[in-house]
């Protein structure tokens, strides 16, 4: 009987290895590990903090927006339920008063139907984002050759993605002494890349990390909170990092609060067919 | 295995067993496995439904400047044609001294415009029959003429003959301006 | 199932269809009165749990394609538009994703349940042949799905496995041209692997009523793999497997869900939410968790087209089995020295997961440098893989054809019924 139950643990915990290997990164990373930040939309029950949301939109906007798209959200995204400025006086996010004003201050392009032109008219909230540069072409040729990443799903994109951009952003070191770092190229330990070609050091201790094109982007004070939170670069890093997570997965408290109900029902359903079952094979061995 | 009858039942020998409790079980079991059913077929039921981004879709402004009177405008709104008619005045009177003539749906046409622009006649470009796009100027009442299946509607846009059941249908639009239009 | 019928139509109307098409005849002898040993443990309601499985990502699948664009342009933010504006596509599309790693889970235990209660052997060769064709067809549909979002795994991971066929000698090339439409994967690439992605699963569903038909003829095989030989062996389907195998589902639901709306992610890989870019490769390229072990035994070989033959001659096993296995006792509950093998096997395939997950040349333990081995030092995954995967072809090639000739097997019961029994007693 032990036996019986030791080759079916066996069993479970194989599979449960295999899964766990399918899930994991990739060995071989040379960046450093990103410091785990305890994030309100963690754990089954996590949601986001309205209030952060909206600071990390106004680093978005202030700061990122200038380089980085943001081409799958639409304005009236920022007023759905769950978003940085949904209001429950307004379901329809289309009405609300505050998205409908962020909206208009964008001009988007249009074309003019009398004359065949292309033309500008101010943004509505079906818009989406405006980029801040026509083609990745411009985008690369504004950055040294680099292309700032489109932020929609970024935070989905790179593994533990709200904590890996909390720490990118956060976490520019000066080069240690005897790293080459091009000009118009900055280092950062968390940013993964192999610098093994341009360390002068002892090649057994090639420091972790990589070079970015993105020059720090923030500081202490970078933006000024509405809502009276110091603007510390952590601050502000944090923010930006749970906004991003919400464009990433704005159904997020939606998933986590459906999934509560769905579990309570599978396990009275579980409970209920295990009664069920203990009644029909009651009097037969098995 | 072939020669083989199904022998073993569920054996109702034992006393001890309280029936109404046993299938009690069994129903409670049923019924909850069918009630998740019925409610995981919600949501692929309701996919089906607009998305977020279409409901979402803009209303548009239109500059009346470009209909000359006597003339029309059809322009596309939520991917349907949609009906700007600048009535002349002949049209207009036409339209207003059948107001109490007997019809399918009966309706004023002061009710059809807005009081003062009564020369702009703003409705969605689908025949209430079966949803065909009817003709400009076409029919006995010279408002449109459903060439599908051959539905008059007069210049206020109302079903005079025809199959069709309804007058054609009024957009929510509002004036901007004198040369402005906004529907939606 | 052959033998004759109980099935007796009690109303006008089931008399008058059954005399006209015997399906509720037919649901009655396969569903509700079908025999089945009374000894079934768990590892025999995974059969069901994989019916689900299918229905569950057929259903998601139609649905997803109603919302889906299967075009190079457009297909990465269409799924974006599931996940964002379609009403609850972002449950669809995690069902479906996550769904595909439930349908592998149940198989794989299928598989293992049929390798260690010897449910190959004869008379089941054709069922479980069956078996292996619905795994094949689930690896090519797996694998096409994982290309409809076009990320960059999609991207690459269709590059790789198409390129696969570039091994071959002489028509190599050609066939890989063929398989993409052009030069290198691309717009018609993905507009045909959505067509045969829809169209697999029903051609699944087909060699499913075949599995299941070959099934009622053979009988299901029992943890004492000795065939039922009386009434007292068996009990009718209905109510006895029916509740036990809605047991089972209701527990893998529980399992499928927490992945669903708790780690909808976790299986999946993030460089699948960069969209395809045929410029770059990402650093490391995986694919889906169920393959890793074939992905680690094409790697283990240094010759591109020997590692592909073995790849596929991992799977070839599968199919020879039946007339590899020599032993004449068919559940290992009786041949011990077998079920050392048998976990012995488990263990190397899961070695094989792990080592397709990590790059060839990491160290399996860290910081100790060895000396290089023919290419590598042994202290690494390549080698590591290769210990594994020979120890893989060894269980099927060597170990199983010669155990069953030499091994001294446990006394087997007379009937079903009697260890049952027994233990009861004791």
């Amino acid at each position: 009987m032990t036996l019986k139950l030791l080759s079916k643990a066996a069993v479970l915990a194989a599979f449960a290895g295999l899964l766990s290997f399918g899930g994991a990164v990739m060995a071989a990373t040379t960046e450093a590990e990103a410091p785990k930040t305890q994030f309100s939309f963690e754990g089954p029950f996590g949601k986001f903090d309205q209030a952060q949301l909206q600071r990390g939109y106004k680093v978005y906007r202030e700061v990122c927006s200038a380089c980085h798209s943001m081409s799958l959200v639409a304005f009236r995204n920022l007023g759905d339920k769950g978003g940085p400025f949904y209001d429950p006086k307004y379901p329809n996010s289309n009405d609300n008063p505050v998205v409908k004003a962020i909206a208009a201050d964008y001009m988007v392009d249009d074309i003019d139907t009398e004359t065949g032109d292309p033309s500008k008219r101010p943004a509505v909230t079906a818009d989406y984002l405006v980029a801040p540069f026509k083609n990745e072409y411009a985008a690369r040729a504004s950055n040294g050759g680099a292309l700032p990443p489109d932020m929609s799903v970024l935070a989905k994109a790179r593994e533990r993605g709200p904590d890996y951009i909390r720490a990118i952003v956060n976490g520019y070191k000066a080069a240690p002494a005897g790293l080459t770092v091009a000009p118009g190229k900055y280092y950062n330990p968390y940013f993964p890349g192999d610098m093994s070609s341009s360390w002068k050091g002892d090649p057994n201790d090639v420091p972790e990390g990589g070079v970015i094109g993105m020059p720090p982007p923030l500081r202490d004070g970078s933006v000024t909170f509405d809502d009276g939170t110091k603007s510390t670069l952590d601050q502000q890093a944090t923010d930006v990092a749970a906004f991003l997570m919400w464009a990433a997965e704005p159904k997020l408290n939606e998933r986590h609060q459906l999934g509560a109900a769905v579990l309570i029902y599978l396990l009275l359903l579980s409970t209920l067919l295990w009664f069920s079952y203990k009644t029909v094979w009651k009097h037969e061995s098995h | 295995m072939s020669n083989l009858a199904v022998g073993a039942t569920i054996d109702p020998g034992h006393a001890s067993d309280d029936p109404s409790r046993r299938d009690f079980i069994h129903i409670a079991a049923i019924a909850a496995a069918a009630g998740g059913a019925a409610s995981v077929a919600w949501p692929f039921i309701d996919q089906m439904n607009p998305a977020a981004d279409t409901l979402a879709l803009a209303s548009v402004e239109f500059d009346l400047t470009k209909v000359m009177e006597g003339m029309q405008v059809t322009i596309k709104w939520r991917g349907k044609p949609l009906f700007i008619r600048n009535r002349s005045a002949a049209e207009i009177a036409a339209a207003q001294k059948d107001d109490n003539a007997p019809m399918k749906d009966p309706a004023k046409d002061a009710d059809r415009v807005k009081a003062g622009k009564e020369q702009w006649l703003i409705l969605i470009g689908t025949c209430t029959h079966l949803g065909c796009v009817p003709t400009f100027g076409g029919g006995d009442w010279g408002g449109w003429f459903c060439p599908c299946h051959g539905s008059q509607y007069d210049t206020a846009g109302r079903i005079r003959k025809g199959p069709a059941p309804l007058n054609l249908a009024l957009p929510d639009y509002a004036f901007l301006s004198d040369t402005k239009v906004k529907i939606g | 199932m052959s033998g004759h019928s109980t099935y007796t139509p009690k109303t006008g109307l089931t008399r008058w269809l059954d005399s006209r098409l015997p399906i509720l005849r037919l649901a009655h002898d396969s569903f509700v009165d079908y025999p089945t040993p009374r000894n079934l443990n768990y590892f025999w309601t995974f059969g069901g749990i994989l019916s689900l499985c299918l229905g569950v990502q057929i259903i998601t699948g139609i649905v997803l394609a109603m919302n889906y664009t299967a075009n190079a342009a457009l297909a990465f933010n269409s799924v974006e538009h599931i996940m964002r504006d379609v009403n609850y596509g972002w449950l669809i599309r995690y069902a479906h994703a996550n769904g595909a790693s439930m349908f592998f889970i149940a198989v794989y235990v299928h598989m293992l349940r049929g390798l260690y209660y010897g449910s190959y052997k004869a008379p089941r060769e054709v069922l479980w042949l069956l078996g292996c064709v619905i795994y094949l067809l689930m690896m090519a549909t797996g694998f096409l799905g994982y290309v409809l979002p076009w990320g960059q795994m999609s991207f690459w991971g269709a590059t790789v496995i198409t390129n696969l066929f570039s091994a071959l000698p002489l028509v190599g090339p050609s066939i890989t041209t063929w398989l993409w439409g052009g030069f290198a994967v691309d717009n018609p690439t993905l507009n045909r692997f959505f067509s045969l992605h829809y169209l697999l699963p029903f051609v699944i569903a087909g060699v499913v009523v075949l599995h299941v038909w070959a099934l009622h003829v053979v009988g299901q095989n029992n943890p004492t793999g000795v065939e039922p030989k009386s009434k007292a062996d068996v009990l009718p389907f209905t109510p006895y497997a029916t509740v036990k195998d809605g047991f089972a589902m209701s527990l893998f639901m529980i399992m499928f869900a927490v992945f669903v709306f708790y780690l909808p992610n976790s299986l999946g890989h993030a460089d699948n939410y960069i969209p395809a870019n045929p410029i770059v490769t990402p650093a490391h390229i995986v694919p889906e968790w169920y393959f890793l072990p074939f992905y680690a035994i094409l790697r283990a070989v240094p010759d591109k087209l020997m590692g592909v033959l073995a790849m596929f001659g991992a799977i070839a096993c599968f199919f020879a089995l039946p007339w590899l296995d020599t032993s004449k006792v068919r559940s290992m509950r009786y041949r011990p020295t077998a079920r050392l093998y048998f976990w012995l096997f488990v263990l190397s395939a899961c070695v094989l997961g792990l080592c397709g997950a990590r790059l060839p040349d990491d160290q399996v333990i860290p910081g100790l440098k060895t000396f290089t081995l023919i290419d590598s030092d042994p202290n690494s995954f390549v080698w590591l893989s290769r210990i594994a995967a020979l120890y893989y072809f060894a269980y099927f090639l060597l170990i199983t054809p010669i155990l069953g000739l030499v091994e001294k097997t446990s006394p087997v019961p007379e009937t079903i019924a009697s260890p049952a029994l027994n233990a009861k007693k004791a």
